[in-house]
Formats: C-alpha cells, sequence, structure tokens
C-alpha cells in the first residue's frame, strides 16, 4: 500500500476505533440509535391511527391544555407551537398537524422532574388544526387549535 | 459535526427554564431538486435526549415535520444554579451530536 493511502487507511481506523471505545463507553449511546422511534406512529396517515399507534390510545378527554400558536401562520414551514397543562402526573405531550399528510410531528416523554411544557416549532402543510395530546395517568387529554396557513409572500 | 446544538439554561424560580437551538436541515425526504426532479433524501432528527444532571429527564421523537434548525425549550423543576443541562440528538441517517451546559 502506498505510504499516503496506508496512512489515510490508519487514520480512518483510529477514527473509528475512537468511535467504537466511545460507543463502548456508553458515551455514544447506539441504544438509543436502535431504540423505539415510533415509525409506524410517523407513517400513520390518521390522528386515529397515530393515537393507536403511538399512545395505545383511541378516545381523547378534554383538559386543561394551553395551545400557543399563531392564529395565521404566514410561513407554513416554521410554525411555532407551545403546549404546557395543569393536568397531573403528565408522561407524553404528543403534536399533531392533522391535515398533514402524516399528522406525528412529535411526540415528548417527561419524566417525574420535568414540567409539561414543551415548545418547538412545525411544519403546516395547509391550514388545519394543531392537537396536543396529553397523556397522564394513563388517560388521554387533548386540545386543537386551527392554525391558517398563508402561502407565499406577504400573507396574501 | 461541530457543535449543532445551542442551549441557554436559566433558573427561574426552582425551574430551569432551556431553551435550545439545534442546526439541522430536517429535509423531509418529499422535495426535489428543481433541476433534475430527483428526490432530496430524507435527513431529520429522530430523536433528541435531555439530561439534568446525568439523568434524562425527556426524551423527544421526532418526525419529517418538525422545521429546520429546530428550536426545543423545556423547563426542569427543582433545578439549581450551576446543574449540568445535556442535550443530544440522533438523526436519520445516524449521525449524532451533544452539548452540555451549567444552568445560570
Amino acid at each position: 500500500m502506498s505510504t499516503m493511502k496506508r496512512r489515510l487507511f490508519l487514520k480512518g481506523a483510529a477514527a473509528s476505533s475512537v468511535v467504537v471505545a466511545a460507543a463502548g463507553a456508553g458515551l455514544i449511546t447506539p441504544r438509543t440509535v436502535l431504540a423505539a422511534w415510533p415509525a409506524k406512529a410517523f407513517e400513520a396517515k390518521s390522528t386515529s391511527d397515530v393515537l393507536k399507534s403511538l399512545l395505545n390510545g383511541s378516545d381523547t378527554n378534554p383538559g386543561d391544555i394551553a395551545i400557543k400558536a399563531p392564529d395565521i401562520a404566514e410561513n407554513g414551514a416554521v410554525v411555532p407551537v407551545t403546549v404546557s397543562t395543569k393536568i397531573d402526573g403528565v408522561e407524553s405531550i404528543t403534536f399533531l398537524v392533522e391535515k398533514n399528510d402524516q399528522p406525528l410531528a412529535a411526540s415528548f416523554n417527561l419524566g417525574a422532574t420535568t414540567q409539561p411544557f414543551v415548545a418547538s416549532r412545525v411544519k403546516m402543510a395547509k391550514t388545519s388544526n394543531l392537537t396536543a395530546v396529553v397523556k397522564a395517568g394513563g388517560k388521554l387529554y387533548s386540545k386543537s387549535k386551527e392554525v391558517k396557513v398563508t402561502i407565499g409572500g406577504c400573507g396574501g | 459535526m461541530a457543535n449543532s446544538i445551542k442551549i441557554k439554561a436559566k433558573m427561574s424560580g426552582d425551574v430551569a427554564i432551556v431553551k435550545s437551538l439545534i442546526s439541522h436541515e430536517m429535509e423531509t425526504g418529499l422535495r426535489k431538486k428543481k433541476k433534475t426532479g430527483i428526490l432530496i433524501k430524507a435527513h431529520y432528527i429522530t430523536e433528541v435526549t435531555c439530561e439534568h444532571n446525568g439523568k434524562v429527564v425527556m426524551t423527544a421523537y421526532w418526525g419529517r415535520a418538525i422545521s429546520k434548525n429546530p428550536y426545543l425549550s423545556f423547563r426542569i423543576k427543582g433545578a439549581k444554579a450551576g446543574d449540568k443541562v445535556k442535550i443530544s440528538w440522533v438523526d436519520n441517517q445516524n449521525n449524532t451530536d451533544t452539548s452540555e451546559v451549567a444552568v445560570s
């Protein structure tokens, strides 16, 4: 092997062995790479299929949930959403964009010391209900808010 | 991937308010290149793990509908200034990144 090629090969081998060592030490946690990303729920085409597949439920109850999102989103690619709730014992908060081809946008599993509050930004294909589903004490609660999405230009 | 995660963690009462911005394409895999019509490969963060002093306090599963350069904010009860907050992500192409800050 030529000197340069050998050096590159060794460099690559050294780099990959660092990764393997780090993975072994639990620093990269390959466990999470293979973990239970809920593919079926993300591919589901209806909110009821998402609820069944992700949260093992079908009916949701009304609950004290606050959704903060714009009434009109100028840019459907970046719609800020904040969900908070006063319900006790929240295990997870899930964001659904009902009229997206695949309604499940995100799901957050909260530990005991995490406040039931989560904010992020989602893509919305068109005017649709934004639904927050809260799982607490094994029950599902939800609240929706309609967000109008204007396409292109200055809101027109 | 050099640091793609910016984190701000500040105490408010006995709650640490964490706000983060992650640089990531969050490519849906549904867009096509204008000239060739070839589908641009999906490339988006699938999982985010948030830790407080080494303990996982939140895990998030994300899909292609989270916006590009995702923003994420959450709140940790019973935190103190000086506590460590760490955010890590994995994407569908098996890239990862992680960042840690101290709560101010």
